[in-house]
């Protein structure tokens, strides 16, 4: 069975890229436009991976991340996240979050999709 | 005398005219008689005449009795009152017996009573003179502890640029580079040797001319800080700023600069301005690449599949640059961005027991320090992070009833995580994630800030964190660290060994007479250098060498003890051994130290145009003149030697020696044989002769030279 990854950012030019990479490597692709529709699409479609905005409306890539993560339901959930802030301090603030792997924009597309490869293989 | 003169007089005048009344009497009553009563009056006389000298004499006893004793009464006892008078003239205390008759003793209390009342009255003034100087010494301390304190370096001068203030600061962005060597910053010295002289003379014209209060320059160090300086005329009393003509002599009691060390800041400004400039500047030749490929393929669809992929090279070349570009950006830009605010060094651990102390005052929670890493270094602002985390436990307090609370240090790599625990209560992320974004409100004092506010302001980060396991919940702050080394560099300088620094002298206003020789000036108005040096032996000219040049200096009679100049030299030969007895200086202390050929320039520097002052200054300038042909270094000041003016002012003493002369003018010997402690010693006593030599009618240079020429001593030569 397809893995299916839910992309949340509310940038619609990224994230047609993103959807158009992910549907190639053969992804089912789910998208939110902001936090309250991931935490909901999270729910509702349990995808193997998901992959957060910070800067998002209504709630944000890091109360997203908090929020799945203190769900036991959502364990094997892998979280990426992708996005523009890139200081050191915000890293860490993803990593200790419970995010698996942390991308700052602007990203190299053939990095990206090695990283959700390997990430959603371990699942 | 005088008045037993007068006693004397009176006592005799009054015999002769009781004599001559009687002898009239006897006249008289003689005329009125007949021969014959005539006759038997001078037998009865002649018989009775024994009884009548006795009479006579009994009179004029009597009446040298009572003369005597008006005369005490009326001459006597005024005159004593009046020779006490006179003493208490000198000495105010003294009251004058009360004697004599009603008149005199009633004008004798009085005097007392007038006497009382001067007494009282000079004892009120010297004590408000008293209060007036103590306020005059508290207001200086207090003056001088601001100055010290001061962030910028402040230095004031005279019109002739004599640095007559400056402040700690300002001494130590001047401190010499040259090791323990000098600083070229000191009371009496030049500024002109800090600062270019026309920058400052062109500084001083514009604030005339453009009616400015002051004006800015930007100068170097030598160890190569940049600092912006302000100068500021100080007009002369009464005057305003903007009058006078140009230049620095008219309307000018002196200026003051102000030096503001900006290499940082000027390096992260600069810093700053590049980034900006290369990403705005360089970057858009690589959008405008980008821009061009990107709207000619959407524009020219048709184009041959060849062009077609030249052109999506470009895009995609480009795009890789600038997502470079600005990656370098981000992270340049968040290095300087940290150096912005006014953070403080400080141990970890140091704002936990803060926050604790903090923290259980404010709220009445029971806070405990956890495992704390006692060797973390944060630079954060220490009380707006205390007010964060007081905020947070207080509400933790107030709307989930939690009073205990656990402090935890730990380190993370180049982060420091302080966590602010607590057990039991578990609540929603979302309810106290919003905790973070509201003012920060506590028990009556309220910050507009939020803790969010604080935590972006210290470059850090926030989160709350639960651990379903331990039943533990937890604030996270992420902070920066701080190397400890770079705190403690950090820090200006060594600390100051005086808690009452001598960094001003306001007498140095008035400037020099210049008209004046060097010879007819006072010796109390001189600047002096007084030196002493260690050396290997005791023959100059056999082939010893200086070990060690101490140097104080002293400005309008007062010793500076910290602007002194105190440096061991590598003499390049073998100590002998005997001579590490009497100077305690060892090989080891000697390897690595500059030779005289780097050390006498400096020194030279340091005693720039003052008077020299040695004890036994042959000796020691015998050395420094071997060395002239070495080092191309000249002493051609006026030297005196405290030697030969201990034989002027105590000619009769068989021995001169330093220790001598410092007991006989009380000055104490404590670290002697260091050339510095030998120094200070020598011009403690010189500074003690100085009123000696005075007394003897020495008050010029020329006249201590001429004297000092005279003594014996002065004949030997080495």
């Amino acid at each position: 069975m397809a893995k299916k990854i839910l992309i949340a950012d509310d940038e619609p030019n990224i994230v047609i890229s993103l959807e158009f990479l992910l549907k190639r490597e053969g992804y089912d692709v789910a998208v939110a436009h902001d936090g309250v529709e991931a935490l909901a699409r999270v729910r509702a479609e349990r995808p193997d991976m998901a992959i957060l905005d910070v800067m998002m409306p209504q709630r944000n890539g890091f109360e997203v991340c908090q929020d799945l993560r203190q769900d036991p339901e959502f364990k094997d959930l892998r979280i990426m996240m992708l996005t523009a802030k890139g200081r050191d301090t915000e890293v860490s603030k993803g990593l200790a979050l419970g995010a698996d792997v942390y991308m700052t924009k602007p990203f190299s597309t053939r990095e990206l999709l090695a990283k959700v490869k390997a990430l959603i293989d371990r699942a | 005398m005088d008045s037993r003169a007068k006693l004397i007089t009176a006592v005799a005048v009054a015999c002769v005219f009781l004599l001559a009344v009687l002898l009239a009497a006897g006249a008289v009553l003689g005329s009125g008689l007949e021969a014959p009563e005539r006759a038997l009056l001078a037998s009865l006389l002649e018989r009775r005449f024994g009884a009548v000298l006795m009479i006579v004499f009994v009179a004029c006893v009597f009446l040298f009795l009572i003369l005597r004793a008006t005369h005490e009464f009326l001459v006597l006892m005024p005159a004593r009152a009046a020779e006490e008078a006179s003493a208490m003239l000198e000495q105010p205390t003294t009251r004058l017996t009360v004697q004599g008759g009603r008149e005199l003793q009633a004008l004798i209390a009085n005097v007392n009573r007038v006497a009382e009342q001067r007494q009282a009255q000079d004892e009120d003034i010297a004590a408000r003179i008293r209060a007036a100087n103590a306020a005059a010494e508290a207001d200086r301390n207090r003056f001088a502890v601001l100055m010290s304190e001061l962030a910028q370096g402040v230095i004031v001068c005279n019109p002739d640029g004599r640095v007559l203030l400056y402040n700690r600061r300002a001494r130590a962005l001047f401190s010499g580079s040259s090791g323990q060597g000098m600083a070229a910053l000191g009371l009496g010295r030049s500024i002109y040797g800090i600062f270019d002289r026309h920058l400052i003379a062109y500084a001083l014209e514009n604030v005339d001319s453009r009616r400015h209060t002051h004006r800015h320059f930007v100068a170097a160090t030598e160890s190569g800080r940049l600092l912006r300086v302000l100068v500021a005329p100080i007009p002369e009393a009464g005057a305003a700023a903007g009058d006078g003509a140009a230049g620095t002599a008219h309307g000018l009691a002196g200026y003051m600069t102000m030096i503001e060390d900006m290499t940082e800041t000027f390096e992260s400004e600069s810093t700053r301005d590049r980034l900006l400039q290369d990403l705005t500047e360089s970057s858009r030749g690589q959008m405008g690449n980008l821009r061009a490929a990107a709207e000619t393929l959407s524009d020219y669809a048709d184009m041959s599949a060849e062009d077609h992929r030249r052109f999506l090279a470009v895009v995609r070349d480009e795009a890789e640059s600038l997502a470079r570009r600005v990656e370098s950006a981000a992270h340049t830009y968040a290095a300087v961005l940290k150096s912005r605010w006014p953070l403080e060094e400080m141990l970890g651990s140091d704002l936990l027991t803060a926050a604790c102390r903090r923290i259980a005052d404010r709220c009445a929670v029971q806070v405990s320090l956890d495992d704390v890493d006692a060797e973390v270094w944060i630079k954060v602002d220490g009380f707006s992070l205390l007010q964060a985390m007081t905020y947070l436990a207080a509400r933790l307090h107030d709307e989930y009833g939690i009073k205990d609370l656990r402090l935890r240090l730990s380190r993370d790599g180049e982060m420091a995580h302080i966590d602010l625990i607590w057990s039991g209560v578990f609540m929603s992320t979302e309810t106290v994630m919003t905790w973070e974004l509201d003012p920060m409100t506590l028990a009556g004092e309220s910050s507009p800030l939020t803790v969010r506010d604080v935590v972006e302001r210290n470059g850090g980060e926030v989160w709350f964190q639960r651990n379903h396991a331990s039943y533990l919940a937890f604030f996270r702050f992420l902070l920066p660290t701080f190397s400890g080394e770079e705190a403690a560099a950090s820090s200006v300088g060594g600390a100051m060994a005086d808690s009452r620094p001598e960094f001003y002298d306001f007498d140095l206003f008035k400037g020099e007479e210049t008209g004046l020789a060097l010879d007819d000036r006072l010796l109390a108005q001189l600047a002096y250098t007084v030196f002493d040096t260690e050396t290997t032996g005791l023959e100059p000219s056999e082939g010893d060498e200086i070990i060690q040049i101490g140097a104080v200096r002293i400005v309008n009679r007062r010793l500076l003890r910290h602007e002194s100049f105190d440096q061991l030299i590598d003499p390049r030969r073998t100590l002998p051994a005997g001579s590490v007895k009497i100077h305690g200086i060892t090989a080891d202390m000697l390897s690595g130290q500059p030779p005289i050929e780097r050390t006498l320039p400096i020194f030279r520097a340091f005693v720039a145009d003052t008077i020299l002052v040695a004890h036994n200054a042959a000796f020691d300038m015998r050395f420094l003149e071997l060395k002239e042909a070495g080092t191309g270094i000249r002493f051609d000041r006026p030297v005196l030697d405290t030697l030969l003016l201990s034989a002027v002012l105590f000619p009769n003493q068989e021995s001169h020696r330093l220790e001598e002369i410092a007991e006989r003018l009380g000055v104490s010997v404590l670290g002697r044989h260091t050339a510095v402690g030998d120094a200070i010693v020598t011009a403690e006593i010189f500074l003690k002769m100085l009123p000696l030599l005075a007394g003897k009618g020495i008050r010029t240079l020329g006249e201590a030279r001429a004297a000092s020429e005279k003594t014996y001593h002065a004949r030997i030569r080495y």
